[in-house]
């Protein structure tokens, strides 16, 4: 997996690069703070930006969220982060399905073998919330888009169905509902036939305040504790924390999207 | 410019149709649309009237909000409205023809899309809704409603 990126560029150049993000989360941070001083007491904000917001308010560019996946505390053969996301979202597992090649897989776990020294490797692939994404770019409608807090979702009621953006993103994170779902979906995760759909990084329960995904607590509650969920503009967050601690990269780092999901030891 | 033509052309052939179903002996014409009461609340977060003439306006300002913004609020979401309306015999608001939603479209024929995609069922049990500050000024209605007359002390609870 490391020799995915050749030309990821120079040393000098991923310092270049780091040091623009890491000013540029500086900056989102100043923000934060401000908006903080002027509310709430300092330090209740912090924990207001983390664990859900009011209802009425709109989600905001002060929070990115992202996740860490570490590939290797990933287990041979778990598939509980695919089941939970099914079961959460209500789409139908590519094994119970009738037309397994069409099925939706908003998340799927890969096995990788290096060919040269058999290393095996264990991930989970999604969509990977990118900063730049060219599913939104490709989308004639703007069905496609990216939220403040850094989701990128389909927004159903203008998708037309065309599939740019499957074509377009690089992670093959997209599905399309080929078939009438008769009522089956969740009151809280509204899907259906002729639009495209992938990981929305549960942002029903983001929305709730849950401050975490199904796939994340179904990972932690099998003792794997191979991702954690957070935001990545809060510097306290455990995911902060866990990037600045552990080498980490982005899959396909050379087409410079800024992704939202970081691996470790791939 | 197409669709807004279109659009008035259709609300005056809905009038019309309305103001001729009205006319009929109460034999003939398409059958009456059953509204069913809702289950679970006493009071629509709006008056009746407004929401029989505009529910689409506000589910589609409040649709924007949710899916853009993310900004959740329960006063005009579909999913509240399927939480009070679903039907108690089939749990739905859109399965059979007497439901609450269908009943009516089916009535009017304006074919809906929305459970296409929504699930036309409430989540979890269904349980009354506790008047909240969005509806606290319904409170004197109900109090009409049970046929009692509103207290000096009840309207000065409205007012808090
Ligand atoms: S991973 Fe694919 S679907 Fe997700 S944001 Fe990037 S391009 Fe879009
Ligand atoms: S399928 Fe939908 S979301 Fe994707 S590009 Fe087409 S309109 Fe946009």
């Amino acid at each position: 997996m490391s020799e995915m990126n050749p030309n990821q560029g120079s040393p000098a150049r991923q310092q270049a690069a780091q040091t623009v993000e890491s000013l540029q989360r500086r900056r989102f941070i100043g923000a934060a703070g401000a908006a903080a001083g002027l509310a709430i007491a300092p330090g209740v904000m912090l924990i207001e930006v983390a664990h859900g917001r009011p209802e009425e308010q709109a989600a905001s560019s002060a929070v990115r969220w992202g996740m860490l996946v570490d590939a290797t505390k990933c287990g041979t053969g778990c598939n509980d982060c695919v089941t939970a996301c099914s079961t959460e979202n209500g789409w139908t597992p590519v094994a119970e399905s009738a037309h397994p090649k069409q099925a939706p897989q908003w998340i799927r776990k890969l096995e990788l073998q290096d060919p040269l020294t058999q290393m095996e490797t264990n991930l989970p692939m999604m969509c990977q919330h990118c900063a730049e994404p060219p599913c939104v770019d490709v989308c004639p409608t703007g069905a496609s888009f990216k939220r403040a807090d850094g989701i990128v979702l389909v927004n159903r009621h203008t998708c037309i169905g065309c599939r740019y953006c499957m074509m377009a993103c690089p992670y093959k994170a997209r599905s399309l509902v080929h078939e009438q779902l008769n009522d089956t979906q969740k009151p809280d995760v509204p899907r259906g036939i002729g639009c495209v759909e992938s990981c929305t990084f549960c942002v029903q329960k983001v929305d709730r305040g849950d401050g975490t995904t199904a796939c994340v607590e179904a990972c932690t509650a099998s003792g794997h504790n191979a991702l954690v969920f957070g935001d990545m503009n809060d510097p306290e967050s455990e995911i902060s924390r866990k990037l600045r601690e552990i080498p980490t990269k982005q899959v396909r780092a050379d087409l410079n999207l800024n992704l939202g999901v970081r691996y470790h030891g791939i | 410019m197409a669709s807004l033509m279109q659009r008035a052309s259709r609300a005056a052939f809905l009038a019309a149709a309305i103001v001729w179903a009205g006319l009929l002996p109460a034999q003939g014409g398409a059958p009456k649309p059953v509204i069913e009461k809702a289950v679970k609340g006493q009071q629509c977060v709006e008056d009746t009237e407004y929401m029989r003439k505009n529910h689409m306006k506000v589910l589609n300002h409040h649709r924007d909000k949710t899916v853009i913004e993310g900004i959740r609020t329960k006063k005009h979401s579909l999913k509240e409205c399927i939480n009070c309306h679903a039907s108690e015999k089939t749990g739905s608001v859109a399965k059979s023809k007497d439901d609450f939603c269908v009943s009516c479209h089916t009535y009017a024929a304006v074919k809906i899309d929305c459970f296409e995609c929504h699930s036309t069922k409430p989540q979890g049990p269904m349980t009354m809704h506790p008047l909240n500050a969005d509806t606290a000024h319904y409170k004197h209605k109900l109090a009409a409603g049970a046929k009692k007359p509103v207290s000096v002390d009840d309207m000065a609870k409205v007012a808090q």
